[in-house]
């Protein structure tokens, strides 16, 4: 053994300089990058003639994207911090009938209805993740009881005061309130009536929107999933507390040592899953202009494999944002896009099952690359 | 070196319920010393450097920093005062990458206000640096601990404690679980750093790697100090005899050839 020099550290010739390609490839959002190429390339070559890429075709598939992203992104941060949450869909139906009932039902102006079912959701976001600290129970078990729970009292709750589980007249009550609008309006409906002036969209040849452009805004759901995605993304890789959410999920133990708050980390993660449905809720309340008791099931499983696909690992430490965006988008265009197609709908789940595999073997593989894990 | 030890525990008790685990142990590190704690599986090692580290409190006995009397309420007092342990299983989290594992914590933030963010440049210039001075080169700092050897990830966590200001090092069972090379990595990065004035508490049962950097070793058996020897005065067969405790051991190692 030849005596090395101390202190000097010889650049080791075992470690392998890597290209800025590749590093450049390598990243957990490529499985869902892939996918997302797959799936418009398959769609534009079964669907292309159909509209499903004119504007009112993307919008279709864009606000379904949108939806998914909403939540995606709130089991996103909740699963790298090493959690899941599967009271999501009951969180939806749950928020939406508060909403209703205070506004409708009760007479409350629309903005306390929006704010009341906010604070409510995200208490009992904040009581899943407490229960999951405190009882050292897997979340997997605790989120499942809520959502029986939660999605029978929103049943029981709707049937006793209205005697029906869908309460209608939102619309009416939000008529002329201030905050109702960030979640049910529109925005940038000039751009399209003036691409639609420059002969760049479609405008309605009949009908009482006779010459109004197909395409009347964006709507704010999208408006939200994109801010969401900002949010997330910047709040986990930018932030201090964004490194204690992968740090809580990657390795509770050893994050506490180094004096990482994890109780409050995942508490607060769960708070934000609860957040994200109530906006996903409240959004969907004003755009139908009612609520419903069974709305948002299975939601919860939807948002997870969004989650998946895009390279988020299922014990917790490791995923992206932009990858759980890229798997919503998956999602949704492969929903609308099999309409588009003519295919028959139910093949819908056959396509998503196959996607859901082929990220997940890739998204594995590419992990191993980054991680070294064996 | 100075008289006065850094961190000095002396007859240190602890009881938990009816089982006693330690039954007076005494300790003291100086400056820029190797203290050597040997001894074999249930002697007390795990029970006594949690006491050290602020995870027990002991039932009597007395802690001792720069001659002063301390009361460590939890790990996070102890690790004010300057006390760090690195576990053997819970170093780093191999998922994220060195730097943010170097940093995990305590991260440095630039920006005001609410819009305060991770200072990436620095986090990652210091790591590098602090890697490079424990002489690992890291390709990146962004790549993940998992691609780390077991060696190298214990000196992660040792350039880590030792960079945030430790002046007790604890180190538990580094080299138990490493191949030859990692573990002369890690009895090289153990002398680097003692030789910065930190001092350094060296949990083992393997007396050859003790040989390699002790300065002062002590023996503990059943919960008990067995003694404590300067370096030269014990021959590597008297610790290895000490620890196990005694005969058996002897008549083992002859059938083998002394090859424990």
């Amino acid at each position: 053994m030849i005596e090395q020099p101390s202190g000097v550290a010889a650049a080791d010739e075992r470690v392998q300089r890597q290209s800025a390609l590749r590093k450049a490839f390598v990243r957990p959002e490529l499985g869902a990058m892939a996918g997302t190429v797959v799936v418009f390339i398959y769609f534009a070559v079964v669907a292309g003639g159909t509209g499903m890429f004119a504007a009112d075709g993307i919008m279709n598939w864009g606000v379904v994207s949108a939806q998914f992203v909403i939540i995606a992104v709130g089991a996103c941060l909740l699963m790298i911090a090493g959690e899941f949450d599967l009271s999501v869909g009951s969180m939806i139906g749950f928020a939406g009938i508060v909403i209703a009932l205070l506004s409708v039902h009760l007479g409350w102006p629309m903005w306390a209805s929006i704010i009341a079912a906010f604070i409510g959701a995200m208490l009992i976001g904040m009581i899943n993740g407490y229960l999951v600290i405190k009882t050292g129970l897997p979340s997997f078990i605790v989120t499942l009881a809520s959502l029986y729970i939660l999605r029978g009292l929103t049943i029981y709750f709707s049937i006793a005061t209205t005697r029906q589980t869908i309460i209608s007249g939102v619309r009416e009550a939000a008529e002329g309130d201030w905050l109702a609008p960030v979640f049910g309006g529109k925005v940038l409906g000039f751009f399209f009536t003036w691409l639609a002036d420059m002969g760049l969209i479609a405008t309605f040849q009949a009908g009482n929107k006779a010459g109004q452009p197909v395409v009347d805004g964006i709507p704010m759901l999208m408006v939200w999933a994109l801010i969401l995605i900002v949010f997330a993304h910047i709040l986990l890789t930018r932030t201090r507390f964004g490194n204690w959410i992968y740090a809580a999920g990657g390795d509770a133990k050893a994050a506490r040592y180094v004096g990482v708050p994890v109780d409050r980390v995942k508490i607060a993660m769960f708070v934000f899953s609860a957040f994200c449905a109530t906006v996903f809720a409240t959004c969907q309340v004003m755009e139908f202009g009612s609520a419903a008791a069974d709305r948002g099931l299975l939601k919860e499983f939807e948002a997870i494999i969004a989650v998946v696909i895009g390279g988020a690992l299922l014990t917790g430490g490791y995923g992206s944002v932009i990858g759980a965006a890229l798997g919503a988008l998956i999602f949704g265009v492969v929903q609308q896009g099999l309409f588009f197609a003519g295919v028959e709908s139910s093949l819908f789940r056959v396509f998503l099952g196959v996607i859901l595999l082929l990220a997940v073997i890739l998204n594995t593989y590419i992990r191993r690359l980054i991680t070294g894990e064996r | 070196m100075a008289d006065i030890p850094l961190i000095e525990l002396i007859d240190i008790k602890k009881q938990f319920g009816p089982v006693i685990a330690l039954n007076g142990v005494s300790v003291s590190v100086m400056p820029g010393e190797c203290h050597c704690l040997l001894g074999d599986n249930g002697a007390g090692k795990s029970t006594f450097i949690k006491t050290m580290a602020g995870v027990h409190k002991p039932t009597s006995g007395e802690i001792r920093m720069n001659g002063q009397k301390v009361d460590f309420a939890n790990p996070r007092d102890a690790m004010t005062a300057g006390v760090a342990t690195v576990y053997q299983d819970l170093a780093m989290i191999p998922l994220m990458s060195v730097t943010r594992n170097f940093w995990m914590g305590r991260e440095p933030r630039k920006g005001w206000g609410p819009f305060q963010f991770l200072d990436m440049d620095k986090a990652n210039r210091v790591t590098l640096e602090e890697m490079r001075r424990m002489g690992i080169s890291l390709r990146e700092p962004d790549q993940a601990v998992g691609t780390l050897s077991g060696g190298e990830r214990q000196t992660v966590a040792i350039a880590r404690a030792v960079y945030f200001g430790a002046k007790v090092l604890i180190l538990d069972e580094p080299t138990s679980a490493l191949g030859v090379r990692q573990t002369a990595h890690v009895l090289a990065t153990i002398d680097r750093v003692r030789k910065t004035g930190v001092g350094i508490i060296f949990i083992t049962h393997n007396v050859r790697h003790a040989m390699a950097v002790g300065d002062r070793f002590t023996v503990l058996n059943r919960g008990k100090t067995l003694g404590t020897a300067r370096k030269g005065e014990l021959q590597p067969e008297q610790l290895q005899d000490m620890m196990a405790g005694g005969a058996e051991l002897a008549e083992l190692s002859g059938s083998l050839g002394g090859t424990i």
